[in-house]
């Protein structure tokens, strides 16, 4: 079990590493953030000065191996449009996104599981055959085109709810209701082919071959079973808790991680999005490190063989 | 005696296809009772739907009685009391028929619980106990494991003691022993008719192979396309069978003794359900097929001791069989 983890720890440090390293190179070669920060008007001078103070005229595996050194000190860099520390600014708008993201979890969990596992208990029924057609629309409607939907009708046509800011909790309905609504959506979709996959099983006959009531068929015997796979897909939403959010937020102007990485991009604000994408790379790959837990807690097979790995 | 169980016209139909056109068979209290056909004959979809486990779009009509009561669409909570407390059923691939994220334990003790009136220490004790009858060494500490820590000659005994578990009258074995290994086979096949002698159970034992049948049981039926076409004491069944179909089967068995024989097979192949022939299933196999025998599907008429079926020209396919081993 120790070596089953210790594996996974050493594979989720490796994808943490090589996260940053894309990121760290892509933003270096994708334009020059003394030009976008001071303009093209700049006088070459103050460009160069500037360049030398953010350590920009260094060969880039310099500037590499700078970076790694500061992040082994804790130092996360700071931001060039202001100055103030990267990790300061993030952590000043995860509120706010954690705000969204985790009702739009929690509404997820709760509309898409039970309708998952209520449309293949009754496959081909009507109930069933309306969940799959909104599961496949909340599957290939992309966000913003939710979100604007969403914001047509009860916004605008209606005047219900706020199209946009964070004044009130009400402005927080929609932008939760369309991350939660595709979330749901695609959870539903797993779930029920998850549960068909499971109800189709010998074992399932062998437990009303043996005289379990039907409830307790699908209570005991095939929910457990159907929760492997379904945790996959929860892990992958639970590592889209901090900035899984980005163009909701944007559409909705909701001043949280998301909309700062879309500025701190526009901007080059180089600390910035590499603090921001490091944090990502942080709770997806914590996330997958409890999933794996869960496998083995879930699933007796894994957990055998991880014992013997 | 009256049967234990009797099933009358038994038919079941899947998504328009006629699977099983009339099934009638019954089981004495304490009978062994073999079921054999190819795959596909309707030998486990007869019982499956017997104990309404067939999936919701199958339809199933006709009579299934236990001790003369009717169990075909009886309500949920009788059938949940019939199956595994009076009926139980082992399946063919024990690999895949024990839940594999629950404990050993905790599928015995449910069946136990569900049957038994036991509870606590008395229900873990029965629990050891049925292990040990089935002969899995170490039943306290094996309790404990699941599914895949066992073998598949092993998964089949915990099987057959999550069957017993609810003191069933009748045992249905469906192919038990197809997916083990041959020296496995025998064990299970043994261990099971031990116990059936011990508790005085009833068996429907359904394979393919002819040889298992033969020495397990007490008498034979013989499906094809969906229906029983011959049944008959398994001694009469296999020194001399009358049914075409039964004697192309019969035939097709290497014999023990004596001097080596071409093996017999059976021309063509079953006809695909979908696209039954009117008459009887076996006419355009049989080499005995007259007219009539594609008009109208014969159904099985009692002929000498305790033989039943269903063929028009069964006399004449006796003759040419004896004519055969005449010359």
């Amino acid at each position: 079990m120790g070596r089953y983890f210790a594996i996974r720890i050493g594979r989720a440090l490796l994808t943490i590493i090589l996260v940053v390293t894309f990121a760290f190179v892509v933003l270096r070669l994708s334009g020059d953030p003394s030009l976008m920060i001071l303009g093209p008007e700049a006088p070459p001078e103050v460009l160069a000065a500037f360049r030398k103070a953010w350590g920009l005229d260094d060969p880039i595996w310099i500037q590499y191996v700078d970076y790694f050194g500061a992040i082994a000190k804790g130092e996360l860099g700071r931001s060039m449009r202001d100055g103030r520390p990267a990790i300061q600014l993030v952590l000043e708008r995860i509120p706010a996104t954690l705000a969204l993201t985790l009702p739009a979890f929690a509404f997820k969990v709760a509309l898409g599981i039970p309708a998952g596992i209520y449309a293949a208990l009754n496959r081909g029924s009507a109930i069933d055959r309306a969940v799959m057609i909104t599961a496949v629309a909340g599957f290939t409607v992309p966000s913003f085109v939710l979100a604007l939907l969403l914001v047509l009708v009860f916004a605008v046509q209606l005047g219900w709810l706020p199209s946009g800011g964070q004044d009130s909790w009400r402005h927080a309905i929609l932008p939760i209701a369309t991350l939660g609504l595709g979330g749901a959506a695609v959870l539903a979709r797993f779930t029920r082919s998850a549960m068909l996959e499971v109800l189709g099983q010998p074992y399932i006959r062998t437990a009303s071959a043996k005289g379990v009531p039907w409830r307790k068929v699908v209570t005991a015997h095939a929910l457990p079973n159907a929760a492997i796979p379904t945790v996959t897909i929860l892990g992958f939403m639970v590592g889209t808790l901090i900035a899984g959010a980005v163009v909701v937020e944007s559409v909705f102007a909701w001043p949280g991680v998301g909309r700062l990485l879309v500025v701190a991009v526009a901007n080059r604000d180089l600390s910035v999005v590499q603090c921001i994408l490091l944090l990502v790379a942080m709770t997806m790959v914590t996330s997958n490190l409890i999933v794996d837990f869960l496998y083995g807690f879930l699933d007796p097979r894994l957990r055998a063989k991880g014992a013997h790995a | 005696m009256s049967p234990l169980v009797s099933i009358e016209a038994l038919s079941v139909v899947f998504n328009g296809v006629p699977v099983l056109h009339g099934v009638d068979l019954s089981v004495r209290k304490g009978e062994a009772v073999g079921l054999v056909g190819e795959s596909g004959s309707g030998k486990s979809v007869t019982w499956l739907a017997a104990l309404g486990l067939l999936p919701r779009h199958a339809r199933v009509s006709g009579s299934v009685r236990l001790d003369g009561r009717e169990i075909l669409g009886a309500p949920a909570a009788t059938l949940d009391q019939v199956r595994g407390g009076r009926v139980a059923m082992i399946f063919q691939d024990p690999a895949s028929a024990l839940n594999p994220v629950l404990t050993i334990r905790r599928q015995l003790c449910e069946a136990l619980a569900l049957h038994r009136d036991l509870s606590g220490d008395a229900l873990k004790a029965e629990a050891r106990r049925l292990l040990d009858l089935v002969g899995i060494p170490d039943a306290a500490r094996r309790l404990s494991a699941y599914p895949h820590e066992f073998s598949g000659g092993q998964v089949q005994r915990i099987m057959i003691a999550m069957a017993l578990a609810g003191n069933p009258d009748l045992l249905i074995a469906d192919e038990p022993t197809t997916a083990l290994d041959a020296t496995i086979q025998a064990q299970i096949l043994e261990l099971l008719s031990s116990v059936r002698r011990e508790l005085g159970m009833a068996m429907v034992l359904i394979s393919h192979d002819l040889g298992v049948v033969a020495e397990n049981c007490d008498r034979v039926a013989v499906m094809y396309a969906g229906r029983i076409v011959e049944q008959a004491p398994a001694v009469a069944l296999f020194d001399d069978p009358w049914h075409p179909y039964a004697q192309g089967l019969i035939g097709a068995l290497p014999p023990l003794d004596g001097p080596r024989r071409r093996l017999a097979a059976i021309p063509g192949t079953v006809p695909d359900p979908s696209k039954m022939p009117a008459g009887c299933g076996f006419a355009p196999r049989c080499a005995l097929a007259v007219e009539q025998c594609g008009i109208s599907a014969p159904s099985l008429a009692p002929l000498g001791d305790a033989r039943t079926v269903a063929c028009v020209r069964a006399e004449a396919s006796r003759r040419a069989l004896l004519g055969i081993a005449a010359e």
